[in-house]
């Protein structure tokens, strides 16, 4: 037994006490969000100063700051971000939506399992991204192509995740629920789309980041305005400077949209007790 | 399904005829069960681990769909059930949990009544995860109660609590149903609890009523009557 009460004793009260070594992760760290972040960057502007890193590789920190003002003054780079985020966001919209009803559907009633289920598997060993020709030809080269690609890429992981926590609510509460006479809409209310949250929400994780990819690649493809236009630009031009203007802003929103994603979870799961908390 | 004939009848009593329960061919877990409860009584069940005690419980609660057998059952229409783990939901708070499909305009005010009935007012608002085991089990009695029910049908309700809590819930389980007055079925390993609790006290052996006697006679003749019955040599000394 090992005693590790480091806390400071004031006279008043000798509290002494035994208190377990912990074995999950711990207090929370004030600021945490940011420390990991914070750190590559230090690492990056380190590995430039010093050389390590020369520009042709990775352009240096203060010189992605300089490309950016440039782009934000001279190229409307925040018309390319909002055109950006807001594709990201109509698609992501769609594909929660669809994925979420699909995965309910599917989860609750095994007919709706046997014509979704096995269609949405496919689809997961198709590759979004290989079927972007044929939407190119059914939809156009617009703005619809883009978003339903976008809404399939991360409709994916919203079903999947939304389906296994749906799947995996003990049954204990289903038998519950029919020893106190609740109908189906208060089922899916008060025990199945609760008990699912979980996954869903580990499913929204995984659908921004994917939502994100998506972003990527559609709008290498003919848009006039947005990040991948910016990086395909500059790649023509061969303005590495702004490449990484552009990934960092990828990644910004990445992170941003997974830590909203997880401080969500945080408030709406406050009934459970995990290592998380 | 068990293809039962399932009447429901408007006096609160139940009447079970030839039940039938098995899990497997080679033998039957209810071999034609006779059982007649009473509105109002309360009656507890007990029998060695593994004679069908949850099985007939949950052939009465209607939760047995997948399970063979048949036979004949009538049970009163509002029927509530109190289970071994408090069964609440982790993520309704204790209030709303409490009145759980409750309809009406004032079903939250009913709910905050059973919650003071069982001394949890001012935990409404509470999580189950911030209830002690024996809370919990006092807001899932609450839950079943508010539901006012002709029969409640309790399988080992106090199983996992201590000594004490237990002789406390057995003190606050009597006075509800005094005051509600519903047929109850409590399954119980515990002879004695069975004595405190029950009017009339059921022995299950091979999927059968063994013994079943009224508890208003001397407890202590009660008591090695039972344990005989359940095949128990008092002096081994269990308790
Ligand atoms: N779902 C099931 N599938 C297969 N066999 C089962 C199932 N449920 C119960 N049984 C069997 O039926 C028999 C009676 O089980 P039951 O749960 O009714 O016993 P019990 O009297 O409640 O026992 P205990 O006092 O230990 O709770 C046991 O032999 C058990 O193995
Ligand atoms: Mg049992």
């Amino acid at each position: 037994m090992t005693i590790t009460d480091s806390r400071p004793r004031t006279a008043t009260t000798p509290d002494i006490r035994v208190v377990r070594r912990r074995l999950g992760p711990g207090r929370r760290i004030p600021y945490a969000f940011w420390i990991g972040p914070l750190l590559l960057l230090a690492v990056w502007s380190a590995g430039s100063a010093t050389g390590l890193i020369s520009p042709a590789i990775l352009t240096a920190p203060w010189d992605v700051v300089v490309a950016f003002g440039e782009q934000w003054t001279d190229h409307d780079l925040l018309g390319n971000i909002l055109s950006s985020l807001n594709r990201a966001a109509l698609g992501l919209g769609f594909g929660i939506a669809v994925g979420g009803v699909l995965a309910v559907v599917s989860g609750l009633s095994r007919i709706g399992e046997s014509l979704i289920d096995g269609p949405i598997q496919i689809k997961r060993s198709v590759p979004t991204l290989a079927l972007i020709p044929l939407f190119i030809a059914w939809f156009g080269i617009g703005q619809e192509m883009k978003i339903v690609t976008i809404a399939l890429i991360s409709l994916v992981p919203i079903y999947v995740h939304t389906h296994n926590g749906l799947r995996s609510i003990d049954g204990k509460y289903a038998e519950l629920a029919e020893t106190i006479d609740i109908g189906r809409a208060e089922f899916v209310r008060h025990i199945v789309l609760p008990g699912a949250l979980p996954g869903f929400l580990l499913g929204m994780r995984f659908a921004v980041t994917s939502s994100l990819l998506g972003l990527v690649v559609v709008e290498q493809y003919n848009a006039t305005a947005g990040i991948g236009h910016m990086i395909t630009l500059a790649e023509q031009y061969g303005q590495t400077d702004v490449i990484v203007v552009g990934l960092v802003i990828y990644g910004v929103f990445g992170y941003c949209a997974d830590s909203a994603v997880r401080l969500v979870g945080r408030r709406v799961l406050a009934w459970r007790r995990t290592l998380e908390d | 399904m068990a293809p039962d004939t399932r009447g429901l009848i408007a006096a609160p009593a139940v009447r079970v005829r030839d039940l039938h329960r098995s899990f497997s061919a080679d033998g039957g877990v209810l071999n034609g069960l006779d059982l007649d409860i009473a509105g109002g009584e309360f009656v507890a069940l007990i029998g060695r681990s593994g004679t069908g005690k949850s099985t007939l419980l949950r052939a009465l609660a209607g939760l047995d769909r997948d399970v063979a057998g048949h036979g004949e059952i009538e049970v009163p229409a509002n029927v509530s059930v109190v289970f071994q783990d408090s069964r609440l939901l982790p993520w309704r708070r204790i209030l709303d949990n409490v009145v759980l499909g409750l309809r009406g305009p004032d079903a939250a005010e009913r709910g905050r009544q059973a919650l003071a009935e069982v001394g949890l007012e001012g935990r409404e608002r509470a999580w189950p995860f911030e209830l002690s085991g024996g809370e919990q089990q006092r807001a899932s009695l609450a839950r079943s109660l508010v539901r006012e029910p002709q029969l409640l049908l309790a399988d080992e309700p106090f199983g996992a609590l201590d000594a004490l809590t237990r002789i406390r819930m057995h003190a606050l389980l009597r006075k509800l149903c005094e005051a509600h007055k519903p047929a109850v079925l409590l399954v119980t390993h515990d002879v004695d609890e069975a004595i405190v609790l029950a009017d009339r006290v059921i022995v299950l052996d091979a999927g059968v009523v063994h013994a079943d006697v009224r508890t208003d006679r001397p407890r202590a003749e009660l008591r090695s009557f039972l344990l005989k019955k359940l095949g128990v040599r008092e002096e081994l000394g269990v308790r």
